[in-house]
């Protein structure tokens, strides 16, 4: 057995966990990533491997470093540890000991020294008008450091809705130009994790794959991962069955929404917004602890175009609608049966007895004729 | 002589019918004057089915299983436990919402509440009434003898007889404004525009309705509109939305005759099965031909009195006169 | 009063006990639309809402049952009093065909219970075909029995009332004729009312109600040659071809001017196109056409038409035309909307097959009970 004939005693020391604890968490992030348990062993043998271990310079532009915050705060036991020891964390703006002008050197340097091999995560917008000086590190604007960073890293993760599409500082009438990293990086590929704030679920899942297996997982068009953001809300809510009957909340508080109705009718952004929050919910905190879970209509925080653009309480456009066959085509009709072959039987009879009758009655009336003239 | 006086006498009915397209036609009916009615945005239309659902409540319909599973209110199309009821359109891969190739759309079916009604026009014991004011077309079982002349006699095939009752009646909707029900008499909307989440269903005046129909066709795709919801003329909400590509068409504004109750889309209406239709309504030429026959009965009466005349010179000829 | 008599046979004949059978069988699902609901019995649907029973039993049925009014018309109106013999039977066929539609017309209502609504005046719908053709067809069916009542009377000798009678009778033929030429035109008006779901080349608008009285005529004919070919060969009794042959000659006339501005109206609307596209429509109109036209070709060649058989297939022909006329435009050809079918259930069809039964029973026995038939020994 794999398992068995792999040392974790390192790991159990180094992260201060259980090896029990640590392959259900490995089986737990593959399993939400769809792989199976073989992912998950694979994943457990390269997080305990510390040779494997990327270097990650993690970038902060316009944002309130919820990204960073919801990640130390998850509940998985001894997060902190994983994601610290998991990677080599060279450069991050709020947990780096260090400061001014020193850590900015070892940034330098470590990019240097990994040119090519470290992770580049991007958390925050990044303004682009009047030459980018609404955000400045160091000296440098956010442009140039992000366009420096990305230039010789492995893989660059835009962390946050800021990062991916520009968050709430790109909101109208956006004074900042601010931009996500993919806008700014065009021609690199950018992985998005988009969430205000974002499930950290979704990226260390999309991390441990790409240590793992040394590639990103598949994503779409605009770069989120499909196993997170492959499905709208909508699809996988369990309010749903309200909206199919027609249940709605229509205000805070009414009897519809005490009895936990559907939230649409209340500005719920799920037919329009994808992510994975009706099955993970936020944070692991459980308990059904999640925006439509404790009653509020989903934001839509994920979605460019929707959650900051669109006003909270504003209808939905959906996205897509029930199983197709739920709904009745225009000639589908109640009732109506064929044609029976009895019925059809009957009837050609029926014909057939007019007509035979008739032939064998005109018969007898020539020969009548015949005999009487 | 004898012949002629046939022909004089019964044959004229006919010459009087072969020109009676041209003399005392009866034109469509005007709308009533405060017609109600409702407006059916097919592109706002998003599929929830809480108007199905709550017609259902309001008019104490069951729910129509579907395949004897008793999960969903899956009712196909129209039935007599179903008076509303949303079908889809779909085309191709069927994913792009109101897009005639690839696309799909929604759209509602339930009585159009024509402005001159086939059903009202043919039924022989008056159990189908357009009400003079509102406009609303309301069946009464009382009256009813269950000939099912209103539903042959329905461009839409909307009035339900209930076949599996031995004591069935018709049914259709009635704008929740039957006896018993009778919500816009207490001044409240129909059941679905006031659940409808959109306003894909808006419920006023035939007039304001008509206004706002006419509004929609002026705006240009792409750009944001205000759309109002539940009622026209005191709407409880509205929301902001891109106008989609319009077909420059209202259903019912004339279609034989006009509908209160009426519809817009951005896909053609033949392709979400609305009848082939002209502007003059059936209800009208068949009366007209009735009219034409037997007004104040003249010209059976005339017929009558030429034809015994005739016959009482003929049987008297035949000795005795027996048969 | 030796002018008719009746046949004086066995009423038990094996014929008689094979349409027992059928309409027991009738009688049993009848019972079965009554207890549970038509839709145990019929396959009506929300397109489909008359079937089988409304077309045939009361739209074709009285059609066929026209032989009365046929010969009404030729005989007292146009004075040809030699038809007279022809006009008895023509008469009861008329009265069970019409009591039967009657009949028809109340299993298929859906509220049977409340059918005298349509003859309260504070219910009536003056706007309404179906009420002019409710009430016509039941004062018709009154109108054909005091027409009939002298058989009956002169069976069970009440000279007193039979002279009565006859002195107001002409009265009642006149009905006779009007009633028919009112209710089976407006059977041709309840298809305008239909519209669209009307195939264009069944649907004439304003000539509905002409070509439904000519068609009705012609069936009219059509089935007085039919009976008295029937009766000639089942009963053994002298055939009357001779004078069925002179009746054909009017036919040909009617059936001429008929063709015509059925024709004429199909090619002033623009809808010639349509009998020759292939489909069901199209099919069926030259079925129907080409039924019309072979017993006009019979009937206008002066040998054939002295042939006894080949004025019964001119005069089946007729009866089949007339009846594809309407079961085509009421039915096969009427097309609700996309999604809706209708063929009618085993049960159905049993039922109508049911009352044909009993009509072809109630001949039987009234002929061979009364004096319906005229004498065969000179008179």
């Amino acid at each position: 057995m794999a398992v068995n004939e792999f040392d974790f005693t390192a790991v159990e020391k180094r992260l201060g966990v259980s090896r029990r604890t640590f392959l259900k968490f490995c089986t737990g992030v593959a399993a939400s990533l769809g792989l199976s348990s073989n992912a998950a062993m694979a994943m457990a043998k390269a997080v305990a491997d510390p040779k494997k271990r990327p270097p990650v310079i993690w970038l902060h532009g316009q944002e309130c470093t919820g990204p960073s915050e919801s990640l130390l705060r998850s509940e998985q036991p001894s997060l902190e540890h994983l994601i610290l020891d998991l990677i080599s964390l060279d450069y991050h703006q709020t947990l780096d000991a260090g400061a001014g002008h020193q850590v900015e050197d070892i940034k330098k340097k470590a990019m240097q020294e990994n040119k090519g091999k470290y992770l580049l995560v991007v958390e925050g917008a990044i303004p682009l008008a009047n030459d980018g000086i609404f955000c400045k590190i160091g000296g440098e604007t956010m442009v140039d450091i992000t366009n420096e960073a990305a230039e010789h890293a492995a893989a660059i993760v835009a962390f946050g809705s800021c990062a991916s599409w520009g968050g709430v500082q790109s909101a109208d009438p956006n004074p900042t130009g601010a931009v996500g990293a993919p806008q700014l990086l065009s021609g690199k590929t950018v992985v998005t994790i988009p969430g205000c704030p974002p499930n950290p679920a979704n990226f260390i899942g999309t991390v441990l794959y790409f240590v793992t297996y040394g590639k990103l997982p598949p994503i779409d068009e605009k770069g989120r991962p499909k196993w997170a953001y492959g499905r709208l809300i909508h699809e996988n809510c369990y309010r749903r069955p309200h909206f199919d009957a027609g249940r709605f909340a229509l205000e805070f508080g009414d009897e519809g929404h005490r009895k936990g109705y559907c939230l649409y009718k209340l500005g719920c952004k799920g037919p329009e917004t994808y992510n994975n929050c009706p099955s993970l919910e936020f944070n692991n905190i459980g308990g059904g602890v999640w925006p439509i879970g404790i009653g509020h209509p989903c934001f839509g925080c994920s979605e460019s175009g929707v959650g900051f653009s669109k006003p909270l309480f504003s209808l939905a456009d959906v996205k897509t609608h029930t199983p197709p066959n739920m709904f009745p085509s225009i000639d589908d009709r109640e009732g109506g049966t064929g044609i029976s072959t009895g019925a059809a039987a009957i009837t050609g009879a029926a014909v057939g007895l007019a007509v035979g009758a008739t032939a064998m009655a005109a018969k007898k009336l020539d020969n009548k004729e015949h005999d009487e003239s | 002589m004898k012949r002629r006086d046939f022909l004089k006498a019964s044959l004229g009915g006919t010459a009087a019918l072969l020109s009676s397209g041209a003399a005392e036609a009866r034109g469509n009916l005007e709308p009533a004057e405060d017609a109600i009615g409702m407006l059916f945005d097919s592109t706002l239309c998003i599929g929830c089915k809480a108007c199905v659902s709550k017609c259902k409540e309001v008019n104490g319909m069951p729910p129509v299983a579907m395949e004897d599973e008793i999960q969903y209110d899956a009712a196909r199309d129209l039935s007599p436990q179903t008076l509303n009821v949303i079908k889809v359109y779909m085309e191709g891969v069927g994913t792009h919402k109101d897009q005639a190739v690839d696309g799909f759309a929604f759209e509602k079916r339930s009585c159009m509440h024509c402005v001159d009604p086939g059903c009202v026009s043919v039924c022989p014991v008056t159990a189908l009434r357009r009400h003079p004011k509102t406009g609303i077309v309301t069946y009464h079982a009382d009256a009813c003898i269950g000939c099912r002349t209103c539903m042959v006699g329905c461009p839409y095939n909307v009035p339900q007889f209930d076949y599996d009752n031995p004591f069935g009646e018709i049914h259709k909707c009635q704008m929740c404004n039957q006896a018993g029900v009778e919500r816009v008499d207490k001044g409240m909307m129909t059941g679905c525009a006031e659940v409808c989440p959109t306003g894909a269903t808006l419920f006023g005046s035939r007039k304001a309705l008509l206004e706002e129909a006419q509004r929609r066709m002026t705006l240009s795709a792409g750009e944001i509109y205000n759309y109002p919801r539940g009622d026209i003329r005191k709407p409880e909400s509205h929301h902001e939305k891109q106008v989609p590509a319009y077909q420059k068409h209202i259903w019912g504004e004339k279609e034989a005759g006009g509908t209160n109750v009426m519809h817009i889309s951005a896909i053609s209406f033949d392709k979400l099965g609305m009848p082939p239709l002209g502007e003059r309504s059936y209800a009208s030429i068949s009366e007209t031909v009735q009219h034409t026959l037997y007004k104040y009965l003249a010209l059976p009466a005339v017929a009558l009195a030429g034809l015994t005349f005739v016959v009482r010179r003929n049987t008297s000829d035949d000795e005795g006169g027996d048969s | 009063m030796s002018e008719h008599q009746a046949l004086k046979r066995p009423i038990i004949t094996l014929p008689f006990m094979l349409l027992a059978a059928v309409a027991l069988v009738g009688l049993y699902f009848l019972a079965i639309r009554f207890t549970s609901g038509m839709g145990f019995v019929t396959n009506l649907n929300s397109g489909y809402a008359w079937g089988v029973w409304v077309v045939y039993d009361v739209i074709v049925g009285t059609a066929l049952a026209c032989g009365g009014y046929a010969l009404a018309i030729t005989v007292y109106v146009l004075n040809k009093g030699e038809y007279h013999p022809l006009i008895r039977p023509a008469l009861l066929a008329s009265l069970l065909g019409y009591a039967l539609g009657g009949l028809g017309a109340f299993i298929d209502m859906g509220r049977w219970w409340q059918f005298y609504n349509i003859f309260l005046p504070w219910h009536m719908n003056f706007n309404s075909v179906m009420l002019e053709v409710g009430l016509c067809v039941a004062t018709y069916i009154l109108v054909l029995f005091i027409e009939f009542s002298p058989t009956l009377l002169e069976k069970i000798g009440a000279k007193g009332l039979l002279k009565t009678l006859n002195k107001v009778l002409f009265f009642f033929i006149a009905l006779g004729v009007l009633l028919p030429t009112m209710h089976q035109s407006s059977l041709g008006s309840m298809l305008i009312a239909m519209g669209h779901k009307v195939h264009p080349l069944w649907q004439s608008l304003h000539i509905q109600p002409l070509l439904a009285v000519m068609t009705a005529l012609i069936m009219g004919f059509a089935v007085v040659v039919f009976e008295a070919s029937f009766t000639a060969v089942g009963f053994r009794r002298p055939s009357e071809t001779p004078l069925l042959t002179r009746l054909s000659k009017g036919i040909v006339g009617l059936m001429g001017l008929y063709l015509i501005i059925r024709f004429a109206e199909i090619i002033l609307r623009g809808k010639l196109g349509l009998i020759f596209a292939g489909d069901l429509g199209s099919w069926m109109f030259l079925l129907e056409t080409t039924l019309f036209i072979f017993p006009l070709l019979v009937l206008l060649s002066p040998s054939l038409r002295q042939r006894g058989h080949y004025l019964l297939y001119a005069a089946v022909s007729m009866l089949f035309a007339g009846a594809l006329y309407r079961f085509n435009a009421f039915l096969i050809t009427y097309d609700p909307g996309p999604g809706y079918s209708y063929f009618p259930s085993v049960s159905e069809i049993m039922v109508t097959a049911g009352v044909i039964a009993i009509e072809i029973m109630a001949y039987l026995f009234l002929v061979k009970k009364f004096p319906v038939l005229h004498s065969t020994d000179p008179a």
